[in-house]
């Protein structure tokens, strides 16, 4: 058998199509991925127009200066501002591409939020439709943005409008248009007009109408002293609580990116292999001089898993180390990676021969291996939850008859932690399945 | 007890279906101008039959062959050679009968070189010989290099030669195990004048050197040229097991093979 190794070694070796394949492609998926995950999403050009002139950027509002500048900074933080100086300037950006959208901050919108919400300014938000993916990444950027805006402001008046309350209900001095002026308060105008009253003799008619004031401002007093709470929930309408469900494991989304990466790539990289040189030693003509009893045919299936498996570790691994050239990867588990990707080849490799004894033709073996592994992968990155319960257990079937669920759950135990054993349990069960299919069909192969 | 030798006179002037002719042991002393020798044929059927379902492809086949001898199996198109030599060869197990022969030294060139395009001559040559258990690997190369006439082209990728030496190549690796028999299906096939004639050339050698032939070909003249007996095949059924030129005298009126065996399946329906 290890002739039959070494001899497809040095065919590989001669084959540079297949070697780039096998070798330049993972290498350039896992720099991809790495980049990507490393990166993060870019910040989209806006067109900033902002009309309101230099310096008058703040407003008063019930004696507080609120600096409207502050709030304009943190939306310029999330995008990556082009300055404009006229609106025409803003549409040209947007229509010629220099710009995914422009953002029109307009004069008046000081004087209407000083006004604390009784006017209510309006931004221009101009988008550029070419490109609905373009557009819908802008477009959610800015809404976001201008939703956290609207929420920092409506706090700030909530704020300010609870001082007033206060200032109604307990009293105290109020700063406008830079005088000083007191202001009695509810509590303490009660406390008076009670001391009056009681100096009033019982029965009289000013006493009546007295304390029906008085009446007044106790109902007054109670109704706002509850008027913040019910402020705050209108600035907050609803309270989340997070709660995490699982196996008590917490996935990092980028350990899980890089599992599917690997698996992904070794897949290809390993059913195209093993199925392509099992049907190769049919196309050469080579396996009836095999067969005369030079291989077992159960030494010649072992032979090809053994070789793919091989080369998917050899692959797996390259790509975990060049991922981890940009991505966070814990090099202490490496023996888990290592038991991880050997276990996922062999199942992946097993695949490939029992395609490749079906096939029994290069061609015909990689065109099936590709058609068969594309869907086996998208449908095993199904979310639960994405599709009708009936359909979702038909699709965890489905997965679970072919390797590519179990060398992924393998590989995500092996970077970020879980149980390994069930799933490379899964693996030795579909590689002896597999094997049994393969060593059938090779009794058509000659 | 029936001779083995090449003097064996065919049973009778009609071709007698070969199932009903007993094969001799392997250990008959055959009669050789007077002399009794020890001859062991390499190679004897007994009555071997293969099915396809419902498909008879080979039906109570039986004959022998010897040392040094060179047999041809010719026939029709789907009349089972190819079968045949592949139960021989072992590729194939029959559904009855039996064949014996000592399979470790059987050498088996197929029809379409079965060779690995991307190594060399000489890799080709080296992993057959490892996979043989050959003694020494590297003797055996440079034996079977200098005996194809490809010592100069060892280090070629097989893909990059031409049809005739990609043939040569192929048989020399049916031959890396120096096999007492060689089983050739239709080694000329698809070769030019100048190609086949080297092959032949080879073969003989083989012959001349003890090697017991036993090749399949469409080619009647070249059975004619190149065997010391023809096999006739039809409808899964051994039909002729003589030389030529007992084969010609059985047509009667014709002066070649090639005529005869038009005759004789004319004469059976074909």
């Amino acid at each position: 058998m290890r002739w039959l190794l070494l001899k497809d070694l040095q065919i590989l070796r001669r084959s540079p199509l297949l070697v780039a394949l096998l070798i330049i492609y993972p290498v350039l998926v896992a720099l991809l991925i790495g980049y990507a995950l490393s990166r993060g999403p870019s910040k989209p050009k806006v067109a900033i127009l902002n009309e309101v002139p230099k310096g008058q950027g703040s407003f008063d509002l019930g004696g507080t200066k609120i600096n409207g500048d502050q709030y304009a900074s943190r939306f310029f933080d999330a995008v990556d501002p082009v300055p404009v100086k006229n609106r025409a300037q803003a549409l040209e950006r947007v229509r010629s591409g220099q710009a995914l959208a422009a953002l029109i901050i307009p004069a008046d919108i000081v004087s209407k939020l000083a006004t604390g919400g009784l006017e209510r300014p309006t931004l221009d938000v101009i988008y550029n439709a070419e490109n609905p993916l373009k557009r819908q990444f802008v477009e959610s950027t800015i809404q976001f943005q201008l939703a956290k805006a609207n929420q920092a402001l409506s706090g700030k008046f909530r704020e300010v409008a609870s001082q007033y309350i206060d200032l109604l209900l307990k009293g105290g001095t109020f700063d406008a248009f830079g005088a000083n002026f007191r202001i009695l308060g509810l509590q303490n105008a009660k406390a008076i007009l009670e001391g009056v009253a009681a100096s009033l003799p019982r029965g009289s008619p000013e006493r009546k109408a007295l304390d029906q004031v008085i009446h007044f401002a106790g109902l007054a007093i109670d109704n706002l002293d509850l008027s913040n709470a019910a402020l705050s929930s209108i600035s907050s309408p609803l309270n989340v609580k997070t709660t995490t469900i699982g196996a008590g494991k917490k996935q990092p989304l980028d350990s899980f990116a890089v599992a599917v990466a690997v698996t992904i790539s070794m897949m290809f990289v390993c059913v195209l292999l093993a199925a392509g040189m099992l049907a190769l030693e049919r196309e050469e003509n080579a396996f009836t001089r095999l067969a005369r009893g030079l291989v077992s045919r159960l030494g010649l299936l072992t032979e090809k898993i053994s070789l793919a498996a091989l080369c998917a570790a050899a692959v797996g691994l390259a790509m975990l180390a060049g991922i981890g050239a940009f991505v966070t990867v814990d090099w202490g588990r490496f023996p888990l990676w290592l038991v991880a990707v050997v276990f996922a080849g062999a199942g992946f490799a097993a695949l490939g021969v029992a395609i490749g004894g079906l096939a029994r033709e290069v061609r015909a073996a990689s065109l099936f291996a590709f058609l068969l592994s594309l869907p086996v992968a998208v449908l095993a990155l199904v979310p639960s939850g994405a599709t009708n319960p009936t359909l979702y257990d038909i699709i965890r079937v489905v997965s679970a008859v072919f390797p590519f669920r179990p060398a992924l759950d393998a590989m995500d135990a092996a970077l970020s932690g879980g149980g390994i054993g069930l799933p490379l349990l899964h693996l030795v069960i579909l590689v002896l399945a597999f094997g049994a299919i393969a060593r059938l069909s090779l009794r058509r192969f000659a | 007890m029936q001779s083995a030798t090449r003097s064996e006179p065919l049973r009778g002037a009609t071709p007698t279906p070969n199932a009903q002719r007993p094969t001799p042991p392997l250990t008959s002393p055959p009669t050789l101008a007077g002399t009794t020798v020890l001859t062991e044929p390499t190679l004897r059927v007994d009555d071997i039959g293969m099915r396809y379902g419902d498909i008879v492809a080979l039906r109570d086949v039986s004959f022998t062959a010897k040392p040094g001898e060179r047999v041809a199996l010719i026939g029709p198109n789907g009349a089972g050679k190819t079968t045949l030599l592949s139960i021989l060869a072992g590729i194939q197990r029959p559904s009855s009968g039996r064949v014996s022969l000592d399979r470790e030294h059987v050498g088996w060139v197929p029809q379409h070189a079965a060779v690995y395009r991307k190594l060399s001559v000489a890799e080709n040559l080296r992993l057959f010989a490892r996979l043989e258990k050959v003694p020494d690997v590297e003797e055996t190369v440079q034996r079977m290099l200098a005996q194809t006439r490809l010592a100069g082209r060892a280090d070629d990728e097989v893909g990059r030669l031409s049809g005739g030496n990609r043939q040569r190549v192929n048989i020399a690796v049916g031959l890396v195990a120096d096999p007492r028999m060689l089983l050739l299906d239709e080694p000329s096939t698809a070769l030019d004048p100048r190609h086949r004639e080297r092959v032949w050339e080879f073969i003989g050698e083989r012959a001349e050197a003890g090697t017991t032939i036993l090749f399949s070909t469409h080619n009647v003249g070249e059975a004619e040229r190149y065997a010391d007996r023809l096999l006739v095949l039809a409808d899964a059924e051994l039909l002729f097991d003589g030389t030529p030129g007992e084969f010609v005298a059985l047509a009667g009126d014709v002066h070649d093979v090639e005529a005869a065996f038009v005759r004789f399946l004319h004469a059976r329906g074909h």
